[in-house]
């Protein structure tokens, strides 16, 4: 099965350990990775912030990059609810790039929905013996519907425990550019996100989309509390190293 | 200044003063306290509620399907509707804006000669400001719904569409009590609850008019339905002699059928009751055979820009709207920052949506499409699958289109796309950003910075910039697995042997 990874800009950029985890596991389950050097970021930046006509010439980079890939694989809820919830709107008026983009689509998932239903395997085989929390990103469960799926793969792992987080469904305050527009706002909501996560006593804090652990992260680490942040293809390579 | 005067005067700044009400509001922790613990009170009870129900997903389709066929139809529904309150012996009124709704309310005053009118609670009220127009002539406008009261002492305007004071704790609300009657109170619910029943009893009997919203009209049958948990809203719209609604024009259902689905999602989603402990039907005033009930009955709707959303492929879907507040409850924004940051009548999500498409307002209004994370929970908790969420996003890209954002803002957006868009600058400019990051760096992350960094900064490290991306790392992962396969391949051989 031949598997382009969308690496997305921000984790090519910022957080390249994610791509190789996730191109490991997929390597390891007899996928075929490549890389298209092409790709750049799926527009959402521009999106939600009010510039369509900018961000459907960077959706355009995307769709051309992708254009001869089987299956598309990422690291974020959040850019793959970019592509199934707005490109259809996006490119509403163009007929020829609108069958581009459905035929993305079809294709796209997101790493744990891509293990769970394409690969369909929940057991990695990892091992990973630590007070583990989960922070499930809103743009994954509610654009995309990926609810079951991380909790699947995260409690198949042997030795971890799995703690409750909670009101786990609030956002975490990140919003992409909303974190710097409105940073009052912002920081009120991942205040209380990071309260909530040391209030489980996790030694770990996992999650599917790296915007929002930049953001859990960088309060964690401005308050110095000494909490892992992993995206959980790390802790699943990770895991599987160590078993 | 009065509390409408107060919100006249907000809708001015309604988007420039945005950032300095909400650091006001960060500030008071008493607020935070009392919005935090009310919203997550009615989060749960929704949620129990909603299970009681039975499968939620389908009752949305269902109460979608009911208000988009009304909305589709509303001139047929309107006209329905108009035709039955007549014929039960009430009158109608149709009126474009604000202004019109408040002097439609003075000529029926003014031929009551009305000195007192007892109002139940009602947003639209809010949105035209009545108060503030009543209190210019001099009529004593007296809010009996318990929260809306409280506000009245405060002089300040609701900041929750349902529970309008829930930024106030019982120890405030003690205070201002004891304030406006000079007899000492404690912060006891049940104290206080009983002081101001008895404390209104009076007006409802004393009042010339009666004034309500509605929360639904009945088309088949012209009766305005409300609910509400307090009895004050049956009191206002029985005893005095005269009845007035006042009502936004998309608040109809075509039928009683209608009328059960959407009372049973308006109760459970507000505030996680099967049905509020009062639910009444108006039809008409007073008949010759009854034994009460006011002698008149009028009914004002109100357009106010909302005939503008019709036939708008995006927003048409704001006037599904049933006030529910579920939006508010779940919106993390709103948590944080309670409803009178938002500057409006409307706030919450539905509020910063509502609020820039009635007042065609895009450059101040316009600006409460920011004040959201877009992160879903809105659409998540709407019984009417409204997509508020992209609305925001819709709305922000229409501020745009109107060139009403910030020049800077224009011109990063415009370099993001020609950079992203074209791999080799990307390239170009990812490696420059590694380098001109170095000055910021203090023991491998940015922990401040010039804006707009500092507006992360500010709460947060910023990671820096690995000197090696992703793509820059592709090679050498390649080399890794194909080392593996040659491994994989080797043991397979070593072991067919």
């Amino acid at each position: 099965m031949q598997v382009s990874l969308f690496i997305t800009c921000l984790s090519d950029q910022m957080f390249p350990e994610v791509g190789e985890s996730i191109v490991r596991i997929l390597h390891d389950y007899g996928c075929e990775v490549d890389f298209p050097e092409g790709q750049t970021c799926c527009g959402q930046m521009a999106f939600n912030s009010g510039y369509q006509d900018e961000a459907r010439e960077v959706a355009k980079t995307l769709i051309r990059a992708f254009e001869q890939s089987e299956y598309v694989v990422s690291p974020s809820g959040s850019c793959n609810g970019m592509i199934h919830h707005y490109y259809p709107h996006l490119f509403a008026d163009d007929p020829v790039w609108k069958a581009k983009a459905e035929a993305l689509i079809d294709k796209t998932y997101e790493f744990s929905q891509f293990l769970v239903q394409v690969l369909k395997v929940t057991d990695l085989g990892a091992q990973f013996p630590h007070k583990v929390t989960y922070h499930p990103s809103c743009h994954a469960s509610r654009l995309l519907g990926i609810k079951e799926e991380p909790m699947q793969l995260l409690s198949s792992v042997k030795g971890v425990e799995l703690v409750d987080l909670p009101a786990k469904e609030d956002c975490c305050g990140f919003g992409g550019t909303f974190s710097i527009k409105m940073p009052d706002m912002s920081e009120a909501m991942v205040c209380e996100k990071v309260a909530n996560i040391c209030s489980t006593g996790a030694e770990v804090l996992v999650g599917s989309d790296m915007g929002c652990l930049m953001s859990i992260g960088g309060r964690l680490n401005k308050e110095g509390q000494p909490i892992r942040v992993m995206h959980l293809a790390q802790l699943l390579e990770e895991g599987r190293k160590a078993k | 200044m009065s509390a409408g005067g107060q919100a006249a005067a907000l809708d001015q700044k309604i988007g420039s003063g945005l950032k300095d009400r909400t650091k006001q509001a960060l500030g008071d922790e008493f607020l935070r306290k009392a919005v935090a613990y009310t919203t997550d009170k009615l989060k749960t009870g929704r949620l129990q509620a909603m299970d009681m129900f039975g499968d939620w997903e389908a009752w949305r389709d269902r109460g979608k399907a009911i208000r988009e066929h009304t909305i589709n139809h509303l001139d047929y529904y309107l006209s329905q509707f108009a035709d039955n309150v007549t014929k039960k012996g009430g009158n109608v009124y149709f009126c474009n804006g604000s202004s019109d709704a408040v002097s439609t309310f003075m000529e029926i005053a003014d031929k009551q000669k009305a000195k007192l009118v007892a109002k139940g609670k009602s947003m639209v009220s809010e949105e035209i400001h009545l108060n503030h127009h009543l209190e210019q002539r001099n009529i004593e406008a007296i809010e009996t719904d318990l929260g809306e009261y409280i506000l009245q002492l405060a002089k300040e305007t609701p900041s929750h569409l349902i529970i309008p004071a829930i930024h106030k704790n019982k120890q405030q609300i003690a205070t201002l009590f004891t304030e406006a009657s000079g007899q000492h109170f404690e912060p006891e619910t049940k104290v206080l609850a009983e002081y101001a029943r008895k404390k209104l009893r009076n007006y409802f009997l004393e009042s010339d008019i009666g004034l309500t919203g509605c929360n639904f009209g009945v088309a088949e049958t012209g009766s305005v339905t409300l609910v509400e948990n307090e009895g004050n809203g049956r009191m206002v719209s029985t005893l005095p002699k005269v009845h007035v609604v006042v009502m936004g024009m998309e608040r109809l259902v075509p039928t009683m059928e209608d009328l059960e689905v959407v009372l049973n999602m308006l109760a459970r989603s507000a505030t996680g009751q099967k049905l509020t402990t009062y639910t009444s039907l108006v039809t008409g005033p007073k008949r010759p055979e009854d034994l009460d009930g006011p002698e008149e009955l009028h009914v004002i709707i109100l357009d106010n820009g909302r005939s503008q959303q019709l036939g708008d492929p995006i927003f048409q879907e704001v006037l599904h709207c049933i006030r529910c507040a579920a939006c508010l409850n779940v919106c993390p924004v709103y948590r944080h920052v309670g409803g009178h940051t938002y500057g409006t009548t409307y706030s919450g999500p539905i509020g910063a949506v509502l609020t820039p498409l009635i007042q065609q307002d895009m450059k101040e209004a316009g600006t409460l499409s920011y004040a959201s994370s877009l992160c879903g929970a809105c659409y998540e908790a709407c019984p009417m699958k409204i997509p508020l969420h992209d609305m925001l996003v819709h709305l922000r890209h229409r501020k745009v289109k109107m060139k009403l954002t910030a020049l800077p803002e224009r011109i990063a957006f415009k370099s993001y796309q020609t950079v992203f868009g074209n791999i080799t600058l990307f390239k170009l400019a990812t490696k420059m950003g590694y380098y001109m990051q170095k000055p910021l760096v203090r023991g491998g992350m940015i922990k401040s910075g010039p804006p707009p960094i500092s507006g992360w900064t500010q709460s947060r490290f910023l990671p820096m910039l690995p000197k090696k991306s992703f793509r820059d790392r592709w090679g050498d992962l390649q080399k890794e697995l194909a080392a593996k396969n040659t491994a994989g391949a080797r043991a397979k051989g070593g072991h067919a042997k």
